[in-house]
């Protein structure tokens, strides 16, 4: 392969590319994020290209591999172009059917297709899919749509065109204010000018530069990073390489959870192939410009999210951060200047760079530009991964694009931003997210995830759930955040087990201010969000445990009890025969449970098909 | 942690891990990569490779051991034949993972983090394997299961190790 070294030869390739492409054929888009993969995607794919080959229809019809198309909660999923026939919940047994009737004959397999529970009706069409209507897809909008491990399908929808236009026809300068005026902020989560970021490290003194794509996504129930990175590992490139001229860089750094192994192998794919066309390496578009990008596998700890301990991880020190006088833009890896930004913030960079400043400022809210990216998961229908502009109301990214609450089940809260974030009540549901917003309820953007919370969700739990994770995650280098956090943890959890004073709750909410005020780092600042957020606005509930001995929503164990419905027992035995204890009599026909020796463990009342078990 | 490493029975492979340390030139900043590939390898770090890890790359073995117990992703025992990891992430724990953690750990009577004593299972818990569509997930070896329950956890085990016995 011919490296790539003009704007030009790029143009040239994107068209004889898209003048090779029929727009008319089909090709069938089977979804391969991570989602889907463990819902059996990858048999979906073997299926199509075993019963296209078998059929003799290699030529007439494309079969891909895409990433994660958003949607995980249906998956598998398969598009179908070029109409877009969006089938669900595919098996690799329904291939064949699909082959013949809607590849060969144009007809739909109906009971593939998404039914809109609101209306019941059928939906045929990946875009009128409801989940997908109401969202403005940018970073997001290539995911479903190209081969992830196929560079020629990002150049073909324009990819590197962003990198050849800022390199040959823009200046460093002309970049940073580009990016300046666009007003992007990092999507990490806690959301600094990205342009005000890169110019403190242009300005900052030094030859040797780096730049830092930051992929090590540790929030529990967030992953669209990992989305992003297995299905458009390019943008995030072509982010960085942008980036880097900007600022004067020639090594980067992309740090990638190793819990996410397919990301691993995209990115290395990617890089590799970026390489081969010239886009990463020396001389980029003539340009005398050298620029390469190395992938460091994490070790698997929250606390490398937060910018100084994931550069010492890079340098192979354990993960721990210093303090925040010492600015990472002038002393960052290896003591030098350095941008780090969120993978997502990098694939913003592109988009910016292609269509302009202004056309991004449009986009969002006055201080929060562009588009937010959430996992929308826990009681929710809809789980999968959304985009939307910046101030979308809580209630339309609940509601309308997730579907409401699983079961029919009331919403009680929806918290944001991870452990660092806060539960969010339903007063509070018309809220539109974005950076200022979401602090001012007590909560925070985070790296996106968004957990939704039912009736049957205990908010005393949820914290002491967020705080034992954090006591486990916390790299125990300052006291505040080790120690304050371990203590906070140890009352709440006598809360939970009906050991709680009164006074507990003055001790935890002191403690937490504490700890906020006092850490070092991000995660000890924000450890006590969750604690405080519920503290704010679910205190009934803290009471309930303390005075009345009582987990309302009936989660605390040692707080409940299981309960035998006489007029709905059948004497079935079902329960009987499971329960792990023997705690469950049969006196006669009808059953009860020996609350001496039930552990609380649920089994009985999973197994009952006739609700007769109950919690009080 | 040291005394349980002395108990495994590993014989040194120093020409394997040295392989592996001389592909990364004896750097440094390495470390975390040359363990990691250690740890592909054997499944877990022995003792015998960390002290060669520091004797190569010159870091005092405090340090490299810092590193080996800092990071989730080094485990200084041997591991089990299958990794059972159930995932406790925040869409998993509001679903009930808590519970499916519970049941794996008091019918393989180990605690998270152990290894059964015949060495066939480990359990772990991670916090979110990114699949959250399929709460409560449980992953045994490269295999989901999704919408775990007490119940099914059984109905799994009993799989495994049926299909064991037949192996």
């Amino acid at each position: 392969m011919t490296k790539i070294r003009t704007l030009q030869e790029l143009e040239a390739l994107r068209k004889s590319l898209l003048q090779r492409r029929d727009p008319n054929k089909p090709c069938v888009r089977v979804c391969l994020g991570t989602g889907c993969r463990a819902r059996g995607s990858v048999d979906v794919l073997e299926a199509f290209t075993h019963e296209i080959k078998k059929r003799g229809l290699d030529v007439q019809v494309e079969c891909k591999q895409t990433g994660c198309h958003g949607f995980c909660e249906r998956g598998p999923l398969v598009v179908i172009e070029p109409k877009e026939i969006f089938y669900q919940r595919v098996k690799a047994g329904d291939v064949p059917e699909i082959v013949s009737k809607t590849l060969l004959n144009g007809e739909v397999v109906d009971r593939l297709l998404y039914t809109d529970p609101a209306t019941g009706r059928k939906v045929l069409y990946e875009y009128e899919v409801p989940f997908y209507k109401k969202q403005t897809r940018l970073i997001l909008a290539n995911n479903g749509r190209i081969d992830p491990t196929n560079i020629l399908d990002y150049i073909a929808i324009g990819g590197y065109q962003a990198l050849a236009k800022a390199i040959t026809t823009m200046s460093c300068e002309e970049i940073i204010s580009t990016i300046e005026k666009s007003g992007l902020r990092g999507l990490g989560g806690a959301g600094f000018p990205t342009g005000r970021k890169w110019r403190l490290c242009r300005e900052a003194p030094g030859d040797v530069k780096f730049v830092i794509g930051n992929g090590d996504e540790g929030d529990p129930g967030a992953f669209s990073d990992r989305s992003l990175m297995e299905g458009n590992p390019h943008s995030i490139l072509e982010g960085m390489v942008i980036g880097a001229y900007a600022i004067g860089a020639n090594q980067g750094y992309l740090y990638v959870r190793a819990e996410y192994p397919l990301a691993l192998k995209h990115l290395q794919i990617a890089i590799e192939q970026a390489r081969e066309y010239g886009f990463l390496g020396n001389n980029i578009f003539s340009s005398g410009f050298d620029f390469d990008i190395k992938i460091n596998r994490g070790g698997g700890a929250f606390v490398c999210g937060e910018s100084s301990a994931l550069v010492a991880s890079i340098e192979g020190k354990i993960g721990e951060p210093r303090a925040k006088y010492i600015h990472t833009v002038e002393r960052g890896l290896c003591n030098k200047p350095t941008v780090l930004n969120n993978v997502k913030t990098w694939a913003n960079v592109p988009l910016i760079i292609k269509n302009g400043a202004d056309w991004y400022a449009k986009i969002g809210t006055e201080r929060s530009k562009g588009t937010a990216i959430f996992s929308l998961v826990g009681k929710v229908n809809n789980t999968g991964l959304v985009e939307v502009p910046m101030g979308t109301p809580l209630k339309e990214i609940i509601y309308d694009i997730g579907g409401g609450i699983l079961e029919g089940k009331r919403f009680k809260a929806v918290q944001t931003g991870g452990p660092s974030g806060g539960c969010i009540p339903e007063e509070l549901l018309d809220l539109p997210v974005d950076f200022e917003r979401l602090t001012d309820a007590g909560s925070m953007m985070g790296s996106g995830g968004m957990i939704v919370m039912d009736e049957d969700t205990c908010m005393v739990d949820v914290a002491r759930y967020f705080l034992d994770f954090l006591q486990c995650e916390s790299c125990g280098k300052c006291v505040p955040c080790r120690e304050g956090i371990k203590r906070m943890l140890e009352i709440i959890t006598d809360i939970t087990t009906g050991r709680g004073k009164e006074e507990d709750i003055e001790l935890l909410q002191e403690l937490a201010d504490m700890v906020k005020d006092f850490s070092l780092c991000g995660l000890g600042k924000t450890a006590p969000n969750t604690v405080l957020s519920t503290l704010r606005y679910f205190r009934d509930e803290y009471v309930a445990h303390v005075k009345d001995k009582k987990c309302p929503a009936g989660i605390c164990r040692d707080l409940i009890e299981y309960f035998i419905l006489e007029d709905k027992c059948t004497g079935c035995g079902a329960c009987l025969k499971l329960c792990p204890q023997q705690a469950i009599d049969a006196y006669g026909l009808i059953h009860t449970i020996d609350p001496a020796k039930c552990i609380r463990c649920g089994i009985c009342r999973d197994a009952c098909p006739f609700e007769a078990i109950i919690v009080r | 942690m040291w005394g349980a490493m002395k108990l495994a029975k590993s014989v040194p492979e120093y020409s394997k891990v040295d392989k592996i340390i001389d592909s990364y030139s004896c750097e440094k900043s390495a470390l975390i990569a040359i363990l990691q590939e250690i740890e592909n390898l054997y499944g877990y770090l022995p003792a015998w490779a960390l002290r060669r890890v520091s004797e190569k790359l010159g870091v005092p073995l405090i340090q490299v051991y810092g590193v080996a117990s800092f990071y989730d992703a080094f485990h200084l025992t041997p591991r089990g034949k299958h990794l059972i990891r159930v995932c406790l992430g925040t869409a998993c724990y509001l679903r009930g993972s808590a519970r499916v953690l519970e049941t794996l750990e008091g019918e393989l009577g180990i605690k998270d983090g152990e290894t059964t004593p015949d060495l066939e299972f480990s359990l772990q818990s991670v916090r979110c394997l990114g699949a959250c569509a399929l709460a409560p997930v449980m992953v045994i070896g490269e295999q989901y299961f999704d919408k775990m329950t007490p119940t099914k956890v059984r109905s799994v085990l009993k799989r495994v190790q049926r299909r064991d016995d037949k192996d």
